[in-house]
């Protein structure tokens, strides 16, 4: 009799253990979709379908401001010397290598960029999200003489270089983001798509 | 069984239990209302249903707090953001047709919870009020259906709601003026699709919670009724438990996981393969959106409603349809007083009771098939006569339940094991 | 239990014999029209592919899908994006776009009467058998502005725009006497349809475009439909699993009670 009872037992608990282990599954799975709900939808992704960006009329030391995925995107023209002299101020920068920061494989280099001459860089200050605005002029007054150009946020007074890399004495960090992005042509740039073998939504 | 490392654990344990026990009688309300709570131990499968209405009501309470995450009211926007859920929203089809089907589902295991009570007298002494409470929640589940529907804005949800409101018109004096003030225009339009979403997101459901807590209080406090409405605190052993009663945990909290995934086998089912259910969860008229220059032909209200649509259309005279529509889901409220039997179960009722209780089961059904139906022809006379069948279970009780020659209700309840 | 559970199902499974499932049937241009099914298959991607080919050239130009985008319908229907933008998606649109008609909405009223209704819901508001059915039966009739009539929607305001494909039929009635009011008459009944020009495609291929377009417009009208019922398999079953495994545990902890 208590051979039997304590078999029982066992079943009993192997069987209630079973059940809840397969039901804490079921609510596991059940969870998803309602989890997944909050993704963005369709909608979202179709209106965060990459963007493409007309460079002929973009002169040097001119900046446009696009959005892309509800960001703003500055894009500008850089001068070859410009590019050149960005590695001058390394000492002067919190992550001159890019290290800590977001971009894609092809933007962790010097100029931070695909191309030397355009720049593409989420607009968006890495310290609270505020919009920097630009001081491209060298020496700029209130900056001081040793100011390479680049640009300032008005919040809290982080300084970005002319490739987004955070400058010293920052409260921000980290240097500023830069999208994926390439190019369909010389003068066709294309924001939110790496690579422009196919063409279209990413 | 305790080892030094589970002395501490446990120690522990009773620690958080004992300050959390202090401030809250959570021991003291797991133990009375599930380990020393007795049920009788002959429940049938006629008492699952209450157990799945509390499952269908958080299901729908959920997949509703979803879908109003991207549901947009308004009359220009609530029918695109429901396409816009169905095909943009990920899983949105899941969250618009969980919802959807679990209202019929809600309704086909309220329907079943009832008749469970027909038959086995659950709405008799002491446990009326517990009767009562179950009308209240259905009453206000045919609401926030009925309020439900009309949120897509489709054809057939407009037309309901003009439909239904214009039965206000029909109450004397204050009608017209009535049926204004709850559209908030002069007629249909997007006031009444806002302030119904209000209601049926946040009104109603409060109501509806607050009543299934005082239909489950209220059960606890008389204990459940069984199949042969036998009152088993009336027999209790030497421990001073019902001889024929089981605690609650852990029997029927492992009975009522069986019959949980059982249901939501066939839920599934129905969710995942027939949501429309040949066009009764969902009707065709409803993929085309509101349109008040247009009424969709066939007109019915949802299959839950329809038993009483039939009652309604059976009468020519509008007021006196709409009264006997009203009439009709009142007349369960007195079922505890038309009631004249000594006894509860049908088991051990006679045969007018067997009849009677047959004939309106057969009325109920045949008024919800016919109400699906043009009110013409055959129809509407298989209508009268079947509106005669529900109403004499009613109005002739009072006098088939003292006739009824009633059998001898045992001592101990009927249990195989 | 068993017994329970299998009337439970058998009553279950009624509403989905009502429901109708759609068996293929052979050529239309039947006396009995009504008895016409569309017999798609949506999970058919290389018809679905046909037909939205077939939407596109000859439904796109007055008809919308106003809650289905291109990008969707590429992805769903296997057709990469270079493909999508260089036959299907009209310039100027972008895949991210919804299906758009360029036709005006008053210019539809000006020609039409009224505007084309948006096509998105049509499959799920009328029926896959009926689409098959309206698009089967138009006939010739001089007495209307369009020069042609329908029996599954009486004087309808679209014209018969698959002509070209279809050919010209005209319809053909039989005298029937009926009793009206105890009173009997002759009324004229459909008996069938004649050729009066023909077509680019004969029967057949007519009977497949107009399928393979109503299957386009069945996923048009729930795009997730074959994910639904693919993850339904796997949800049902698992469902199975689970109360079969509560049921052993229920019948072992009731062995306790007598």
């Amino acid at each position: 009799m208590a051979e039997q009872d304590a078999v029982d037992l066992d079943r009993r608990k192997f069987l209630t253990v079973a059940t809840a282990v397969t039901g804490a599954v079921g609510v596991v799975f059940a969870a998803t979709p309602f989890v997944a709900s909050w993704n963005p939808s369709e909608r979202a992704q179709a209106l965060g379908a990459p963007i493409t960006v007309d460079l002929s009329k973009l002169e040097l030391g001119m900046m446009l401001t696009y959005v892309w995925r509800k960001q703003p995107i500055y894009i500008f023209r850089r001068a070859p010397e410009t590019v050149a002299k960005l590695a001058a101020h390394d000492a002067h920068l919190k992550d001159p290598k890019s290290a800590e920061s977001e971009q894609p494989a092809y933007a962790v280099n010097e100029m931070r960029a695909r191309r030397a001459d355009v720049a593409v860089l989420v607009a968006t200050c890495t310290h609270l999200g505020c919009l920097p605005k630009q001081r491209f002029e060298p020496g700029d007054v209130a900056l001081g003489a040793d100011w390479p150009g680049g640009f300032l946020c008005p919040c809290h007074g982080s300084r970005f270089d002319l490739a987004g890399r955070v400058f010293n004495g920052s409260p921000a960090s980290v240097n500023l983001r830069i999208p994926p992005y390439s190019f369909q042509d010389d003068n066709t740039l294309i924001i939110g798509q790496d690579d422009t073998t196919t063409q279209g939504v990413a | 069984m305790a080892s030094n490392d589970a002395a501490s654990g446990v120690a522990q344990r009773v620690g958080f239990r004992a300050w959390l026990n202090k401030r809250l009688p959570v021991d003291k309300f797991v133990s009375e209302q599930l380990l020393e709570y007795y049920a009788p131990k002959n429940f049938n499968i006629w008492y699952f249903f209450g157990s799945l209405a509390l499952l269908v009501l958080v299901m729908q309470l959920v997949s509703g707090i979803f879908l109003t995450m991207f549901y947009k009211v308004g009359d220009t926007t609530a029918f695109d953001s429901v396409e816009f859920i169905m095909r943009e929203v990920r899983f949105g089809w899941l969250l618009r047709y969980l919802h959807t089907i679990g209202a019929s589902a809600f309704f086909i295991v309220v329907y079943l919870h009832m008749f469970r009570a027909l038959m086995y007298g659950s709405y008799k002494a002491p446990r009326e009020l517990l009767w009562l409470f179950g009308m209240f929640i259905y009453l206000a589940l045919m609401a926030e259906a009925f309020l439900g529907y009309v949120l897509p804005w489709g054809n057939m949800s407009y037309w309901a709601a003009q439909v239904i409101i214009n039965l206000f018109s029909t109450i004397p004096a204050i009608g017209p003026g009535l049926v204004e003030w709850i559209r908030g225009d002069y007629g249909v339009a997007d006031a009444t699709l806002n302030r119904f979403f209000s209601l049926h997101v946040v009104a109603i459901p409060l109501v509806l919670l607050l009543l299934v807590v005082l239909h489950l209080v209220a059960l606890r406090q008389t204990g459940s009724n069984n199949p042969d409405g036998i009152e088993i605190k009336e027999n209790l052993g030497p421990d001073g438990k019902p001889i024929d009663g089981i605690p609650f945990h852990p029997y029927y909290t492992v009975k009522d996981v069986v019959g949980v995934g059982f249901f939501l086998t066939l839920f599934a089912v129905v969710v995942f393969f027939v949501p429309t259910f040949g066009n009764l969860f969902m009707e065709e008229a409803n993929f085309e959106p509101a349109n008040p220059l247009s009424t969709p032909d066939p007109i019915a209200p949802s299959w839950y409603f329809t038993p009483y649509y039939a009652i309604l259309r059976a009468v020519p005279n509008q007021r006196i349809g709409a009264l006997l529509l009203l009439l009709a889901v009142l007349a369960f409220f007195f079922l505890p007083w038309l009631d004249r039997s000594p006894v509860k179960s049908i088991r051990y009722r006679g045969w007018w009771f067997k009849f009677f209780l047959a004939e309106f089961a057969v009325s109920f059904l045949a008024l919800m098939y016919l109400g699906l139906k043009p009110a013409t022809g055959a129809y509407v006379t298989a209508a009268r006569v079947f509106a005669v069948g529900y109403f004499s279970f009613f109005v002739l009780m009072p006098w088939y339940t003292r006739w009824d020659r009633v059998k001898q209700v045992p001592k101990r309840v009927t249990f195989h094991d | 239990m068993i017994k329970i559970f299998a009337l439970a199902l058998s009553l279950f499974c009624a509403p989905l014999l009502l429901a109708g499932e759609s068996v293929a049937e052979p050529a239309a241009a039947a006396a009995n029209w009504q008895d016409l099914h569309a017999g798609n298959e949506v999970g058919n991607i290389s018809s679905l592919q046909r037909g939205a080919r077939n939407f596109t050239n000859y439904c796109l130009g007055c008809h919308s899908l106003k809650y289905l985008r291109w990008s969707r319908l590429g992805a769903d229907l296997k057709i990469p994006t270079p493909l999508l933008v260089a036959n299907l998606i009209p310039a100027g649109a972008k895949p991210a776009d919804y299906i758009q008609t360029s036709l005006r909405a008053e210019d539809g009223v000006a020609w039409f009467g009224k505007e084309p209704p948006d096509l998105s819901l049509m499959a799920r508001a009328r029926g896959v058998d009926y689409l098959y059915r309206f698009l089967e039966t138009f006939y010739v009739d001089p007495t209307r502005a369009t020069r042609t009539n329908n029996l599954a929607l009486e004087n309808p305001a679209m014209p018969a725009v698959l002509s070209e494909l279809e050919g010209v039929k005209a319809a053909v009635y039989r005298n029937v006497e009926v009793v009206v009011d105890g009173k009997p008459t002759v009324q004229k009944v459909f008996d069938h349809f004649t050729s009066v020009a023909p077509g680019q495609l004969n029967q057949a291929q007519y009977d497949a475009f107009v399928r393979d377009t109503v299957n386009f417009l069945d996923y048009a009208g729930e795009p997730a439909q074959v994910a639904r019922r693919n993850l339904g398999v796997w949800v049902v079953l698992f469902l199975l699993v689970f109360t079969g495994i509560a049921w052993l545990m229920k019948k072992e902890y009731w062995k306790d009670v007598h």
